[in-house]
Formats: C-alpha cells, sequence, structure tokens
C-alpha cells in the first residue's frame, strides 16, 4: 500500500514555545487513521500545521511525495488535500447552496460535485436556499464535509467531527466515513477525542500527548488498550 | 406642496450620492473591518486624474472612465502597499494610517494642482425641468440617478450572481476557512479595496461639479455625511448603506429647506443619535450572531 501523506521530525508551534515536537506520521492511501489525546496534545495544531495555517519550524509534510512546506494553503486543495476545521467553519453568512460551491469554484465540474452532495446529504437538499447559521448543529457537519468533497478530495484532514454531536448524528457521520473509503478511495485523517466514535471505523491511529506522538499502532490495538475490547 | 416636492427630489439627488459613497465605505468594511477615512480623499485624487485627462483630451467621459481607472488603482494600490502591512492588533492602527493617508494625498494634490477650486464641470445641464411649474429635476440630476441605480445593480449582480462574488463575501467573513477551500484572500481584499475605490471615485465625479467645484478637500464633508448613512444602515450592509443615503441626503434637503442650512449638521447627528442609541449596528444589521 501507498502512502499519501508522510510526516517526517515535524516541529510546530506559536510563537518560540512548539506545540508538535518531532512528530513521524504515515498515512496510507485509502486508509482511516485517527488521532486521538487529550485537550491540549496538539491534535488541531496537528492539522492545521499540515495544511498550511500553520509554517513548521522543522521537518517535511509529503504528500504523494510532494514537499508543502512552500505550498500556499489556497493551493493544497487543489492537490487532493482538504481540511474541515474544528467548529466545522461554515460560512454562517452565506446560504447551505453558496456553502457548497465555494468547496469547489477552481473545478469545472463544481455543479455536478454538489449535486453529488445532495445525493449524500438529502437534508442538505432540502435547505439549499437557507443561510448556514439556521442549521442545526448536525447539519452543519454535513455541510461542512459535503463542502470538502465537493472539491473530489483524496485526503480529508477531519477535526473533531463528533464535537456537540448526539450519539446518533455521530454514528452516521463515522458509517458515512467508511462508506466514502470504500466507495471512493477517500483517505482520511480524523482527528477526535471521542476514541470509541474514531476507532469504530479507523484502521490505524496515533495517541498524542504534549505535542508528541506517544504511540502509534492499529485500530484494533489501540481498542483493546485504551476502551478493553 | 411645491417647494416640498422640490425639497424631495433634490434630497434624492444628494442622497444618491451619499448613497453610492456609503457603499464604498461598507464595501471596505465587508472586507476588511476597516473604516477607510482616507475614501474621500483617494475619491478626490481620482476627480483630479479625471481633471487632467479632461484637459488634455476635451472629453468629459474619457476624464470620467479615467476616475474610474484610477480610483480601481488608488484602491489596490492603498491595499497592497500600505494597508496589507498594518498591524491587525488594535484597531486604531488602521484609523491613524486612513488619517496619515489623507494628509498625504491631499499635500500631494496641494503641490500638483493648487489649492484653489478648479472648475468642474456636468455632462448635462443642472437646469430642473419644470412639472406643472414646479422645477424637479435636471437631466444631470436624472444621470446621477442612472448612475448610482447601474451602480447599485452591478454590484449586486457581482455579488450574488458570479463566483468572484462568492469569493468575496466569503473572503470577507471567513477568511482561514476560505483560504482552506482555495480562496485567494489576499487578492480578494485587494479587489474589494479595487471596487470601494473605484465605487468612491464615481461618487465624487457625480457630487464634485453640484459643490464649489474641484479641490484636495472637495470630499471632506461629503464623506462625513456619507459616513453617518453607513452607520444609520448599518457599515456591514450594502442595502443599509442605500437606504442611509437616501434618507440622509432626504433630511439635509428638508431641515435645510424648513429650517435654514446653519440647523443641517445638526439633524444629521440627531440622526445619527438616535440610530445608535435605539439600533446601534444600524437599521439593516444583522441580528443574528456570526457562528461559523
Amino acid at each position: 500500500m501507498t502512502e499519501i501523506l508522510q510526516v517526517r521530525g515535524l516541529v510546530a508551534g506559536y510563537g518560540a514555545a512548539p506545540v508538535l515536537r518531532d512528530i513521524d506520521l504515515t498515512v496510507p492511501t485509502g486508509s482511516i487513521v485517527t488521532v486521538l489525546g487529550a485537550n491540549g496534545a496538539g491534535k488541531t495544531t496537528l492539522l492545521r500545521t499540515l495544511s498550511g495555517l500553520l509554517r513548521p519550524t522543522a521537518g517535511q509534510i509529503l504528500l504523494d511525495g510532494k514537499d508543502l512546506r512552500r505550498v500556499k494553503v489556497e493551493r493544497l486543495v487543489r492537490l487532493g488535500m482538504a481540511h474541515v476545521p474544528e467548529g466545522r467553519g461554515v460560512v454562517a453568512e452565506l446560504t447551505v447552496d453558496e456553502n457548497l460551491r465555494l468547496g469547489g469554484l477552481w473545478r469545472n465540474d463544481v455543479n455536478a460535485a454538489v449535486a453529488e452532495v445532495y445525493e449524500l446529504f438529502e437534508p442538505l437538499a432540502q435547505r439549499k436556499r437557507n443561510a448556514g447559521h439556521l442549521l442545526s448543529g448536525g447539519e452543519r457537519q454535513m455541510l461542512a464535509i459535503g463542502r470538502a468533497l465537493v472539491a473530489r478530495p483524496r485526503l480529508l484532514l477531519l477535526d473533531e467531527p463528533s464535537l456537540g454531536l448526539a450519539p446518533k448524528i455521530t454514528a452516521q457521520i463515522m458509517a458515512l466515513l467508511q462508506k466514502l473509503r470504500t466507495q471512493t478511495g477517500l483517505t482520511v485523517l480524523l482527528v477526535e477525542q471521542n476514541a470509541r466514535s474514531a476507532l469504530s471505523v479507523a484502521d490505524s491511529g496515533v495517541v498524542m500527548s504534549l505535542g508528541r506522538i506517544a504511540t502509534a499502532t492499529t485500530a484494533q490495538e489501540l481498542r483493546n488498550a485504551y476502551l478493553g475490547s | 406642496m411645491d417647494r416640498f416636492v422640490f425639497l424631495t427630489f433634490d434630497g434624492l439627488s444628494n442622497g444618491a450620492v451619499y448613497a453610492a459613497f456609503a457603499l464604498a465605505l461598507v464595501l471596505i468594511w465587508r472586507a476588511a473591518r476597516v473604516v477607510n477615512f482616507a475614501q474621500g480623499a483617494m475619491a478626490v485624487a481620482a476627480a483630479y486624474a479625471a481633471y487632467s485627462v479632461t484637459q488634455a483630451t476635451g472629453s468629459y467621459w474619457i476624464g470620467f472612465a479615467a476616475a474610474l481607472g484610477t480610483g480601481l488603482m488608488i484602491g489596490a494600490l492603498v491595499e497592497r502597499a500600505v494597508m496589507r502591512f498594518v498591524g491587525h492588533a488594535n484597531p486604531l492602527n488602521e484609523v491613524i494610517v486612513a488619517l496619515g493617508l489623507v494628509l498625504f494625498i491631499q499635500a500631494v494634490l496641494g503641490m500638483l494642482y493648487g489649492n484653489e477650486f478648479l472648475p468642474s464641470h456636468t455632462p448635462f445641464s443642472r437646469n430642473a425641468i419644470e412639472v406643472g411649474g414646479v422645477p424637479l429635476l435636471s437631466r444631470y440630476d436624472l444621470f446621477v440617478f442612472g448612475a448610482v441605480a447601474a451602480l447599485v445593480l452591478l454590484l449586486a449582480l457581482l455579488f450574488t450572481k458570479t463566483s468572484t462574488g462568492l469569493r468575496m463575501r466569503a473572503a470577507a467573513f471567513a477568511p482561514e476557512v476560505s483560504r482552506l477551500l482555495g480562496v485567494n484572500v489576499g487578492g480578494m481584499l485587494t479587489l474589494g479595496w479595487a471596487l470601494a475605490s473605484a465605487v468612491g471615485a464615481l461618487a465624487a465625479m457625480l457630487v464634485i461639479p453640484t459643490e464649489l467645484g474641484l479641490n484636495p478637500h472637495a470630499m471632506d464633508l461629503v464623506f462625513v455625511t456619507s459616513f453617518t448613512a453607513a452607520v444609520i444602515g448599518g457599515l456591514d450592509s450594502p442595502p443599509g448603506a442605500v437606504t442611509g443615503g437616501m434618507a440622509v441626503g432626504l433630511i439635509l434637503s428638508y431641515v435645510s429647506g424648513y429650517l435654514g442650512s446653519s440647523v443641517t449638521p445638526i439633524a444629521v447627528l440627531a440622526l445619527l443619535l438616535i440610530v445608535l442609541l435605539v439600533r446601534p449596528g444600524g437599521l439593516f444589521s444583522a441580528t443574528v450572531a456570526r457562528q461559523a
């Protein structure tokens, strides 16, 4: 299996003190890899660094072998990497339809891609003219993921999709990730605090602690170690 | 009654210009969360460019186009060369830099053209057409209405029907998310400043011939009045800017006509105070907190 994402010796942070220290991470193509850890472990900082919002002070980030350190944030989505940030990032002032189109304005097939998202998330199709701030938490998460999918990414960075959602909705979102991986070969790097949810769909995972990767192993071993099953 | 009708049309004509200039302020506020206090000086600079081009070519319309083009360039230049490098930690930074720009632009214009009023002509007659013995609108007033209506229509189409407009709105509301989605936020900001500056230039071209003429300070009072209009409408709202501009134009006209022109600044201030006390975000402000 090839690796879509390779991270080597990554150091990054805000100001002088690094938050991420010497991170090594490999994400195989077509897999779901989860990043677990307590609050403040550096999970969100890791995703922000991978997507270029935060520049690393050392290390390498390779997407399909291409070094991303000098690539502008706004170019990354065209290279196949989409990032759904913590808090979902739905633009509250724009309608559902505008939010979705925004995900792929640079694509010639944006209308077709938006139509596919409406098929995937029927509640969004019924609310396409509603502004983002009128949606429920679950709908906003659907919109955020759907908008990322409009770009037809190969790698999806997903930051705490279960945050603030009912368990039933979280389960639906995890099932969707699995379906997308199976049907389209999408690779997912899933940051979660809800280990049970994340490990229910992940192939492998890493546990972060104080900005370092403390454990990296299969999802089954993480389930055995942390969930006792 | 005749006087009321005349004052109403006069107020609407002036209000259209205030609306256009308020729109320019709103465009920059939405894009960068900056009240561009240099908007008036930038607009006057564009009007001076029009003056030079008209002098050289003898054509008002080539000068008019030059003003819009110069407005676009000044806006882009101010954003790229100045505002982009101003720290955002303290909102006062941008205000102070903008005020510095006012002094700089007005000083340069004074050195290049002098500080006396230069003649500024209109392309159409300013003699009011009488209907039933009541002077209503001049051809120039109709031109002003048409120009502002076309401006509002074009901006509405840009922002609601084009992908560039969608990018601009997204970049203004959620810059970081927009970058993640492939939007060149810096480019959209430059475009926003350029457009706003061109709109300001248009307003200057429309209003300066109706005042004393071209002077480095020709837009100072228009800026204050239009800023009031923008705040009344809601700094975030283009429809609010248009409505606020028309409302301020009408109120100034009625107060000036019935109570005397010396009372008009007090009337504007009173209106501003009432709106700020009753609805601080302006009449057209969104009532829903941003959640993204």
